[in-house]
């Protein structure tokens, strides 16, 4: 018990002291994850868009890939990308490995199927005659994408939080390919693992804890938005 | 029009995020000649040594020192494949098998410490008062009590081995014999709740030692010796390797202030070193 209590005075101590490691930690967490997000964003709500709307030989085995992929283990998405980016591997000239951005590679990969497969589900569940009727009333297939996508606002924002917080709850591929460097690529989520193999628990309550406020804060603009003018 | 504006919002407001995040990775990787990978174990991380020596080695050379902190097993396993540029590593029979081969250069020592056997207070095997490691162990062995093992390839678990086979037991396999996976600080509290036995370095031990009631049982013996050496990873191998960064990094682990710094770390919080340097010595000088 005391550990706990100990831990979230040490939470509070950090934030409000303004701890400039624990500030650097969170800002840089916060930076890689969004990142990663807003790039899952295109990539999976374009093409699970795609997708729910076209008619192809082999779409169901696409689907299943997709949702499989939902559930893709980070430390083996943080192992392959390792590899590749080894300076001596395929993508070793890019030398990125141990950087943040290697991190929002990996973390993107873990996060677009995720968006993708809940977007999916989003416009495929949309009624089918809605296609018919938009498309009836003169508008463009284009404009009709566009329209499907605002009435899906409510899923798609959900799809965006759950890629969010896949990846800003992720540890094995972060440390993987980010190597948890002091001040360059230490992250919440990985800082806690070291602070837990320190003895440290009090420290790494308290950036669990802070962690969870993060998630808590994003989610709630996220929410703000989605919940802003509900249809009927 | 009342959606589209919350929709044209959402793209904006992302549109606006996007630009403030993506800008700050791409111009934070510095040039790569002043970036030194270093391989290494997690004692020496855990222990916080790096924090305080890495600072000033980047400070007096101006190169960017990416500490990656796993097992020496894993450690030297980037070095063999010029994945880092200098190790700094604590398994004696490994470390000379990887310079026999080529794959690193100028195995220098640095410091040591020991390894201790620890254990509930309670010592269920009486291994309290053996002489020898081995002698521990083989009663640990006989009485069935649980033993574990990080069984990860670390310089830990190659002395444990060593010990196993000094003592003359066939551990692997056993039903008292567990393996964690895991890294140091893990271990010893897996040992602290399952009230096993287990073997670690005394700096990690030291670290740790409030929140775990696990007691020192046996220490001292030569075959617990924890040498750590820096080695830098040969160029001739892989041409990748930033050679001058790694020299530049070895010489200042052995470099008479570091030294200093590692003799006296440790002793404000626990009130004895972590760490003794050892410096231009001689392995077999150790321990007398």
């Amino acid at each position: 018990m005391d550990i706990i209590i100990e831990g979230i005075k040490q939470a509070f101590i950090l934030l409000f002291t303004l701890d400039p490691e624990v500030l650097g930690i969170t800002w840089l967490s916060l930076k890689i994850s969004g990142t990663a997000t807003f790039l899952s964003m295109f990539l999976g709500v374009s093409v699970g868009t795609a997708v729910a709307l076209t008619q192809f030989p082999g779409r169901r085995f696409v689907v299943s890939l997709i949702n499989t992929g939902m559930g893709l283990p980070p430390v083996v998405v943080g192992l392959f990308v390792t590899i590749f980016l080894w300076r001596n591997g395929p993508l070793g000239f890019l030398e990125i490995l141990y950087t943040p951005t290697a991190i929002i590679i990996a973390q993107t990969v873990i996060a677009t199927p995720i968006v993708m497969g809940i977007s999916l589900a989003a416009i495929q569940n949309l009624p089918a005659n809605l296609r018919l009727q938009i498309l009836a009333l003169g508008a463009t297939r284009l404009q009709m994408v566009w329209i499907l996508v605002k009435e899906a606002r409510l899923p798609l924002l959900a799809a965006i939080m759950a890629g969010f917080g896949g990846v800003i709850s992720e540890v094995g591929a972060s440390i993987m390919v980010g190597g948890n460097i002091k001040g360059y690529s230490r992250v919440l989520t990985t800082a806690t693992v070291m602070e837990t193999g320190k003895g440290n628990f009090d420290i790494a309550m308290a950036l669990g804890i802070i962690l969870l406020l993060l998630a808590f804060a994003v989610n709630a603009i996220l929410t703000q938005i989605q919940q802003r003018d509900r249809p009927r | 029009m009342k959606r589209f504006k919350s929709i044209g919002f959402i793209l904006t407001l992302m549109t606006v995020l996007a630009f403030v995040f993506s800008v700050a990775p791409a111009t934070a990787a510095p040039p790569k000649q002043k970036n030194v990978i270093l391989s290494t174990t997690t004692s020496t991380q855990d222990s916080g040594l790096l924090d305080v020596l890495i600072p000033m080695f980047e400070k007096k050379t101006g190169y960017f020192v990416k500490t990656i902190a796993v097992g020496s097993g894993q450690a030297m396993a980037m070095g063999r494949k010029g994945e880092s540029d200098v190790m700094l590593v604590h398994s004696q029979e490994a470390e000379k098998k990887l310079v026999a081969e080529g794959y690193g250069i100028n195995r220098r020592i640095v410091m040591h410490n020991d390894f201790i056997i620890v254990g509930p207070s309670s010592d269920p095997a009486k291994i309290k008062g053996t002489k020898s490691a081995a002698e521990a162990f083989k009663k640990i062995a006989a009485s069935g009590a649980v033993f574990m093992s990080r069984g990860d390839n670390s310089g830990t678990h190659a002395k444990e081995k060593a010990i196993w086979k000094t003592a003359g037991v066939k551990a692997e396999g056993q039903k008292w014999y567990q393996q964690t996976g895991l890294g140091m600080g893990q271990t010893l509290n897996v040992a602290a709740e399952k009230k096993s036995y287990t073997l670690t370095d005394r700096g990690t031990y030291l670290a740790l030692k409030k929140n775990l009631g696990l007691d020192i049982l046996n220490e001292g013996d030569a075959i617990l010796l924890n040498i750590y050496h820096v080695i830098e990873v040969n160029p001739a191998k892989w041409p990748k390797v930033n050679a001058a960064g790694a020299k530049a990094f070895a010489d200042f682990m052995v470099s008479k202030q570091t030294q200093k710094v590692i003799k006296t770390f440790g002793v404000d919080k626990f009130g004895s070193p972590l760490f003794f340097p050892d410096a231009g010595k001689k392995e077999e000088q150790l321990g007398k």
